[in-house]
């Protein structure tokens, strides 16, 4: 077998044949140099032991070792679940139902699903600045508002306990326009009559929301599940950000996320070796997270196609 | 493409879904008071922009500055940061690089996978496909490494070239091309066109909603960049916006309606472009969720 029989078996099918590879081969090789290989690298840079002040030397598994009898790892595995426990349960109800709400005939739909959206164009590290001022204790927009009521004024990023909460509720103001956007198009690719037929035989607005919604739109919410797990993984400038002011990654690494650390470890402490391996897990975490969501999906989801 | 269809057609509402007067009022009442919650943020931040520094520790909460300096905190931000707006600039020429680079060779690629038939197509975009699994945080690393391998830290090169490239994008227009009907590009072939002229006269302009649905998706995510462009080019001459601000932020002596005036700035082009653009950025959304 020749090469332009691989190509293929008329000289029309070769002339495509080479077209095709020449189209797609800037994209793919781009991809290949500074994404592929880059994965490459990250497996390899993880069984080394890595610093600024010695050439790099091979140290196999060792990295992991430490990573796993790190309580620095711990900690910052634990304050991503935190956030994540707090950021996407509500983040989804809120953006669920507030797509809800858009979905009927309302004057001025527009209008609000362009305010929600806002936030979604706008930076992080622009977003995270302002709620670092909202923030303040005393002057802040909160403090502010505490002072209003008669309240205690509390320090939210200084605090162990409490810095979380602010960062949350940045990631979930900006990620609110994004996940309703989603839902809405869910919501609006179930079939009208589906929803006539529940009216008819005389279901409540919850039961027709719990019966026919619900399970109509279950793509559409595990799609949304899948995204915002994913993401709260990756939670980083809003904690560079909003610790900035006082210790960065939270004061005794209470805000610090497992991305914030992967950051630290490589491009504060030079650390590259141990850095990857923080990468990897951050790497497996995620294609867990999808490979887990897609099996469960299969069990849970409902599609029409089930039906027939 | 479906989806931009059924948001603008789902205006035509049947008549069950109207609602009682007290429900309505309840749905607006709730409506109202989110939207107030995500707008005054921006509302807060304008408001601090303009105030003199002896307004910024005020009780009660002061919505309208009694005294406005927009134009002083203004020059005063670019006297404490005198090269913002080379940092704008920056930010403009990644975005620019990045999204038209993306759109040269996405539109290539898509269009290979999308109409023509050669030997490792399967297997090349099964590689692709994979690589969306990847985090980004995950290989900053080998990124950053590779950068500096190739001498490019703190170049422009760093910031736009490895941003040329996308998986998301491609998978996004080769979408948009299949749904093109063959006939119209056949005929165009038997007219002597070539696959470039093909791309460029028939199919591109067939695609328009995707097209912009996507560059603008991409404008937002260049111009919004801070890890990467902090990792590999955090040097003045080729600083972005998104680290010029970060920057005055992690000096603690800068004061709050300065860094709102910075903020504010850094803001505007995407809020602009969001404001005009709307639809697309919309549709970007609903696109990229039904991608992936």
């Amino acid at each position: 077998m020749n090469i332009q029989n691989a190509l293929g078996s008329t000289p029309l099918s070769r002339r495509r044949a080479l077209w095709g590879l020449a189209l797609v081969a800037p994209n793919v090789l781009g991809l290949m140099i500074f994404f592929g290989i880059p994965v490459g690298i990250a497996f390899f840079t993880s069984l080394q032991n890595w610093n600024a002040l010695r050439p790099p030397e091979f140290v196999g598994l060792a990295n992991f070792q430490r990573l796993f009898s790190d309580p620095a790892f711990y900690n910052a595995l634990g304050n991503t679940l935190r956030l994540l426990i707090m950021v996407v349960p509500i983040g989804m109800a809120l953006a669920l139902g507030v797509a809800l709400l858009l979905n009927h005939r309302l004057r001025g739909r527009s209008l609000f699903r362009t305010l929600y959206f806002l936030p979604v164009v706008t930076s992080t590290v622009a977003a995270s600045i302002v709620w670092t001022w909202i923030f303040q204790p005393r002057y802040g927009l909160v403090g502010g508002a505490f002072a209003f009521l008669g309240w205690q004024d509390v320090n939210w990023l200084t605090r162990p306990d409490l810095v979380l909460i602010p960062i949350g509720v940045v990631v979930i103001w900006q990620r609110l326009g994004f996940d309703m956007i989603l839902f809405l198009a869910g919501l609006q690719a179930i079939p009208r009559p589906l929803i006539e037929a529940a009216i008819i035989d005389g279901a409540t607005w919850w039961q027709r929301f719990r019966h026919v919604v619900l399970p109509l739109l279950s793509p559409t919410t595990f799609l949304v599940l899948v995204l915002s797990t994913i993401s709260a993984f990756q939670i980083f400038d809003q904690v560079y950000i909003m610790t900035a002011r006082t210790t960065r990654g939270g004061v005794g690494g209470s805000a610090t996320t497992l991305t914030y650390m992967l950051y630290d470890r490589a491009f504060i402490q030079s650390q590259f070796g141990y850095s990857a391996a923080i990468a990897l897990v951050l790497f497996g975490i995620t294609l867990a997270v999808t490979v887990f969501n897609l099996s469960l999906q299969r069990r849970w989801v409902y599609y029409e196609s089930d039906a027939s | 493409m479906q989806v931009s269809l059924q948001l603008r057609a789902s205006t035509a509402v049947p008549h069950y879904d109207r609602l009682s007067i007290g429900l309505q009022a309840l749905f607006y009442a709730i409506l109202i008071a989110g939207a107030v919650v995500m707008v005054l943020p921006f509302v807060w931040m304008v408001s601090t922009a303009c105030k003199p520094p002896a307004e910024l520790a005020t009780l009660p909460i002061r919505w309208l500055p009694e005294n406005p300096v927009c134009l002083d905190n203004l020059n005063q931000l670019y006297r404490t940061s005198p090269q913002f707006n080379s940092y704008l600039l920056n930010s403009a020429i990644v975005t620019i690089g990045r999204t038209l680079g993306q759109l040269v060779t996405c539109s290539l690629a898509a269009y290979g996978f999308a109409r023509f038939k050669f030997p490792g197509r399967g297997l090349l975009f099964t590689l692709c496909l994979g690589l969306l699994m990847v985090p980004f945080q995950a290989i900053l690393i080998p990124e950053y490494l590779l950068m500096r391998q190739l001498g490019w830290l703190n170049t422009f090169a760093a910031l736009i070239i490895p941003g040329t490239f996308s998986a998301f994008a491609m998978f996004l227009l080769r979408q948009a091309f299949m749904q093109i009907p063959l006939e119209l590009e056949e005929s165009a072939q038997l007219d002597g066109a070539n696959p470039l002229q093909t791309l460029w006269h028939i199919v591109l302009p067939l695609s328009r909603a995707a097209v912009a649905a996507f560059a603008v998706i991409t404008v937002q995510a260049a111009w919004n960049d801070f890890l990467f462009p902090l990792v590999v080019a955090n040097a003045p001459a080729t600083r972005v916006v998104t680290i010029g601000i970060a920057l005055l932020q992690g000096e603690r002596s800068t004061p709050w309606n300065l860094l709102m005036m910075g903020s504010f700035i850094a803001t505007l082009p995407m809020m602009i472009l969001f404001i005009v653009l709307q639809r697309q950025f919309i549709e970007g959304v609903a696109l990229s969720g039904i991608q992936r």
